[in-house]
Parts: structure tokens; C-alpha cells; sequence
């Protein structure tokens, strides 16, 4: 029973090491992204780890800024002017984009999310969560009579 | 010395105690102590204040009053002050001082006539916190306004000093503190989880000590303004730190201690379901001001900013419903599954919620120190702008006015929101077993019980990770 269950969560830890590791064909993938106090279209972009990602940015009302979080590279655009940006999608994981120009009131708030599909950082919490959490189960239901803890 | 380690690790019952050291025990004892850091924060509320009027509908990020309080102070709090210090903010609060000066009618010394003002006591039915619950709420309804605009800031900040204020004359001692302050609430639940305490060193000297001076008073200090008996302390929540009773002892019997996270979770004082829904009240609010500030939806960003009435009555009434309906709700199934699974039929569901609810408290805090770090991250740096320009009246006093915004370790957020959930998750865990073994009588229920708030406990994590980098 003890080897079985060692087994399966090696096999769990295994799984997640191959998924977060493993790259997909590089693709280029281009995002027309509007931003217009205090929301980008489309809010959530999706790609795979090795893309090279495009931007256009067109800004709907005032300037307005793009900054990745993770990857440090930002554009901005005027209305009438847009911004561009191109980097490749080297590192997994959800990682925020947010305005880098004041633009009002809720700029500070002014977010969208970068998907770099496998997101192996959720992945990868998500598993610890499951297993430790398991483990303190089997921990607790192995406790006897008198024993503290 | 008790066997029960956490994490099989540290003692629970592990105290070190910090007054021991000398200058420590004479700061505690001193009557400056904390009267200076009340009165250099009373200095920076004041800039806080003229700066929150100042500014108007301005931008709140380059705004002293908006990025001091709802970056610095919030993050400061919720990194630092609350889950080490207990509750060493209200330790150096300005707000309620003025009422408290005009009781005492003293700003240093120890007046030992009758306190002025009304001194009414509090009404009865409502020594809990559900007014603190219910304020703060209704607080987190303008967060659309009072963490951007200047001026919500200057009118939140001032109302509660008015109140304050008001109530101190009114009614005695700390009673605003006590029952009513928004902010008390939250740090009276978290200081639970906190690593330091403030204690009587030996029970047995406040025993024989029949003239209660602690509680009473004398010519040293005063009697407890938060109207405890620090010779009884069991656990954080209702101290606020004022230190009156160090100073008030003549045995020199109180103690400030480091100690094991979260042993007060553990103490059955005072456990009721004000207390329960404060755990709810903060697990919701976590979620909504996650969603509507670090989510990439707009559409609730316009309900929260109240860009159309419709929007903005839709927010608060989903607001109240997951705060005070719904997580209450779903957890009511998971304690009624716990008294299923247990057997036990003696047990009230009553005492499992609340007692289990307990649970809730380090994932609350976690919860929301991860959600700091997605505040303080990538806005801090305008901290330093506005140091240097706190009134944007082109002042450049620290040479730091034409610093960019620059985010910093946003590359690392995801991580650090994981860890932190993880490892609160891990001290849920902990705690929360202990707590079956002290609802239910029997091993083998405790056991059988555990399981639907663990289950709980581990979708609830599940679902802030989802949420924060998901």
C-alpha cells in the first residue's frame, strides 16, 4: 500500500515536471489589444510557451500603457497613435499586463492577463495543495490515543 | 512544557519572553512609550488628511494620502503588524486619541480623577463584533472610491476620527476600539495567528495582588482603557497593545512574548459567531477586491467605480450576499457534513461552526497578504513620488519626485501568492485538526469529523490559487 502510494505521487510530481518542462512548436501570434479606461480587449490572452507574441496596441480614449509582467517589456499608445511590442513567450505561466501611464482613477487597477500555456506555476501549486493536503490526511489517520499534535 | 509540537517542530506552549531584556521593559513602562509613535503618526495622518483634500478627484496614485494608506499602511499591516506584532497598530493609532485625551484630560501624566466625558458603558448586546463587521462591510463598499480618490480617502478617514472622537465622550474607555472601529475588527481576528503576546508572567503574583491596579489603575497608569483584565489574558483579540499595564503593575508581572504562530486559535474565550462571520466577512471581501482590482474583468471595474447606479447596487448587493450569505452558507453544509461524518450526536452544529471556523483564519490571512503583494508590488514605487511631492504642488524634497513607475519582482508575483497561500494552507491544516480534537470528545470522531472542513479548507485554497495565478 505504502509503495503504491509513493508510486502514485511520483508519478503525479513526474507529470507535472514533464508538463511544465515540454515546449510546444514555436508559432507567432499576433493581438490587436484595445484599451480603454480601465480595461483591455481582449483582457486575457492565451499563448503557448515559445510563441513569438505580437502586439498592436490602440488605445480607445486617453495615452495608455502595455507593461508583462515577468517579461519587463511595455509599449504605450495615444488615441489615433498606437504602440507595438514583440517578444517570445519563453517563460510559463499567467503573468499580468497593466497600464504604465496614469490614465485616471482606476489606473492603478488597470490589469489584463498573459496565459503562457502549460501555466505550470498553478499546476504545480495546485498539486502541492492536493498532495500535502493528503499527506497531513494520512498523517492524522495514522494518530493514536494520547498522541499530542 | 506540553508535547504537542506544531508541525512537530516547536512547542506550543514555547514562550520567549522580549521585556526581559531591560530596555525593552523600560520603554514598555515608559509613559513616552507608545505616546511618541501615536503622536508622529498623528503628524502623518495630518499630512494624509491635507493631502486627501488637497487632492480632490486626482489620481490616487500620485497622492500621499491614497499610496500611504492604502499601500503602505494596508501592506505594513498586513505583512508586518498583524501576523507578528498582534495588534501594534492600535498600539500607535492616532485616531481615537482625541476622545482620549478629553477623558483623561491629560496629554502625558496619569490623571487619577474621575475620567471625563459622559462614560457611559456600552450597551450590552452589542459588546461583539458584529457593529465592527457590519462598519467595516459597509466600508468596503466605497473601495472603488477611497483607494483612487483623494477626497473618499479624506472623508473615510474623517468620519472615523469624528466618530472616534464623539464616542469618546461619550461613552467609556476604548469603546469605539472595542466595538466599533473598521479596522479593529479584522486585526483583533488575524492578532490570533500573531507571534507575539502580551501575557501576565506568573499567575499565581496576580492572584495574591488582591488591588487589581491593572484594571484599576493608579498613580503609574491607567486601568486597562480596553476594559480587560490583562491579569486574565487568553488571547490576542481584544488587546490593543496600549501597554497601560506594564506600567500599572507594581510586580512588574506582565510580559510581551515571542511564540509560535497562531496559539491563541486554540484558546475556547470568547469563540462566537461575531467572530465566526468576521472570518467569512474577510475571506469574501479577499475575493472581491481581487477581482475587481488585481482581475482583468472591466465590467466589474465600472460596477465597483459606480459607473452606472445599476452596476454599482449590483456589486454591493453580491458583495453582501457572498460575504454574509453564501461562504457562511457553503461552510454550514461542510460543519453539518463534520457532525454527519463524526457520529457524534452530542456535539452542537453551533459549537462545530464556530469552533471550525477558526480554521479559517490563517488561509484569511495568507489570502490577504498574497493579495498585498499584488498591490505593493507593482505600485510601490509610487511611494517615492509622492514622499517628495505629498501635496503635488511640484515639491521635489527628497530629490525622488521624477522617479518612473517601476514594478518590482512582478516577475516573481505568481510564486510569492503561491508560497504564501501553501504555507497558511499548511497552518490551517494544523490548527484545524487540533480544533475537531477540541470540538468532538472522541479521537476516532475528531478523525471522521476533520475530513469535510478539510476538504473545505483545501478547495478554499484551491480556489484563491485559481483565482491569484490560475
Amino acid at each position: 500500500m505504502k509503495i503504491k502510494c509513493q508510486v502514485f505521487c511520483w508519478f503525479i510530481v513526474c507529470s507535472l515536471w514533464f508538463m511544465a518542462g515540454s515546449s510546444f512548436a514555436q508559432a507567432e501570434k499576433f493581438f490587436e489589444v484595445k484599451a480603454k479606461k480601465f480595461s483591455y480587449t481582449p483582457n486575457i490572452i492565451e499563448v503557448n510557451k515559445g510563441d513569438l507574441v505580437r502586439i498592436r496596441l490602440i488605445s480607445e480614449d486617453v495615452h495608455h500603457g502595455f507593461f508583462v509582467d515577468g517579461y519587463a517589456v511595455s509599449t504605450s499608445a495615444h488615441p489615433g497613435q498606437d504602440g507595438s511590442l514583440k517578444f517570445t513567450a519563453d517563460k510559463p505561466g499567467r503573468f499580468c499586463f497593466r497600464c504604465s501611464v496614469t490614465c485616471g482613477e482606476f489606473h492603478p487597477y488597470m490589469v489584463g492577463y498573459l496565459v503562457v500555456k502549460p501555466n505550470s506555476r498553478f499546476s504545480m501549486s495546485a498539486a502541492a495543495v492536493i498532495l500535502i493536503g493528503l499527506g497531513s490526511l494520512v498523517i492524522v489517520f495514522r494518530k493514536k490515543e494520547n498522541e499530542q499534535g | 512544557m506540553s508535547k504537542d509540537k506544531l508541525f512537530g517542530l516547536v512547542d506550543l506552549d514555547w514562550r520567549f519572553e522580549l521585556t526581559k531584556f531591560r530596555p525593552v521593559r523600560a520603554l514598555f513602562k515608559s509613559r513616552w512609550f507608545p505616546l511618541l509613535p501615536i503622536l508622529f503618526n498623528l503628524f502623518i495622518f495630518v499630512i494624509i488628511l491635507l493631502a486627501g483634500f488637497l487632492g480632490g478627484y486626482s489620481a490616487g496614485n500620485y497622492n500621499f494620502g491614497i499610496m500611504i494608506v492604502w499601500i503602505l499602511w494596508w501592506v505594513m499591516l498586513m505583512f508586518v503588524l498583524v501576523p507578528v506584532l498582534s495588534r501594534a497598530w492600535c498600539l500607535m493609532c492616532p485616531f481615537p486619541i482625541f476622545g482620549e485625551w478629553a477623558q483623561r484630560g491629560a496629554l502625558f501624566g496619569v490623571n487619577m480623577g474621575k475620567l471625563g466625558g459622559l462614560n457611559l458603558k456600552w450597551p450590552k448586546a452589542l459588546k461583539n463584533m458584529w457593529i465592527m463587521n457590519v462598519f467595516f462591510l459597509v466600508t468596503t463598499f466605497f473601495s472603488g472610491f477611497f483607494t483612487v480618490r483623494p477626497l473618499a480617502t479624506f472623508i473615510l478617514l474623517g468620519l472615523i476620527i469624528l466618530i472616534a472622537f464623539i464616542m469618546g465622550l461619550i461613552f467609556e474607555k476604548r469603546s469605539f476600539c472595542l466595538y466599533v472601529c473598521p479596522v479593529s475588527g479584522f486585526q483583533g481576528l488575524y492578532s490570533q495567528f500573531a507571534t507575539t503576546e502580551i501575557r501576565s508572567k506568573d499567575p499565581q503574583v496576580c492572584k495574591e495582588h488582591k488591588l487589581k491596579t491593572c484594571y484599576l489603575g493608579n498613580e503609574k497608569g491607567y486601568g486597562c482603557p480596553w476594559l480587560l483584565a490583562p491579569f486574565s489574558f487568553r488571547k490576542n483579540t481584544y488587546c490593543g497593545m496600549c501597554l497601560e499595564c506594564f506600567k500599572s503593575c507594581p510586580y512588574d508581572n506582565m510580559a510581551f512574548n515571542l511564540r509560535p504562530p497562531g496559539a491563541d486559535l486554540l484558546v475556547d474565550d470568547k469563540r462566537g459567531l461575531d467572530e465566526a462571520w468576521k472570518s467569512f466577512i474577510m475571506l469574501g471581501i479577499a475575493m472581491v477586491f481581487f477581482l475587481s482590482m488585481q482581475g482583468p474583468w472591466g465590467v466589474l471595474k465600472d460596477m465597483v467605480r459606480a459607473s452606472t447606479l445599476r452596476g454599482y447596487l449590483t456589486f454591493i448587493t453580491f458583495h453582501t450576499v457572498l460575504c454574509l450569505l453564501v461562504i457562511p452558507g457553503i461552510f454550514f453544509v461542510f460543519s453539518y457534513l463534520s457532525k454527519v461524518f463524526s457520529g457524534n450526536k452530542e456535539v452542537s452544529l453551533k459549537k462545530l461552526f464556530i469552533n471550525f471556523s477558526y480554521t479559517l483564519i490563517p488561509i484569511g490571512l495568507g489570502a490577504w497578504i498574497a493579495f498585498s503583494f499584488g498591490i505593493v508590488l507593482p505600485n510601490g514605487s509610487y511611494i517615492l513620488h509622492i514622499l517628495s511631492d505629498p501635496f503635488s504642488w511640484g515639491w521635489n524634497l527628497f530629490g525622488t519626485k521624477n522617479v518612473p513607475w517601476t514594478p518590482v519582482f512582478t516577475h516573481s508575483l505568481g510564486y510569492l501568492q503561491g508560497i504564501t497561500l501553501l504555507v497558511f494552507y499548511l497552518f490551517s491544516l494544523a490548527y484545524g485538526f487540533r480544533l475537531s480534537k477540541q470540538t468532538f470528545p472522541g479521537l476516532q470522531e475528531a478523525k471522521r469529523g476533520w475530513i469535510p472542513i478539510f476538504t473545505f479548507l483545501t478547495l478554499t485554497t484551491l480556489l484563491f490559487l485559481w483565482l491569484y495565478i490560475g
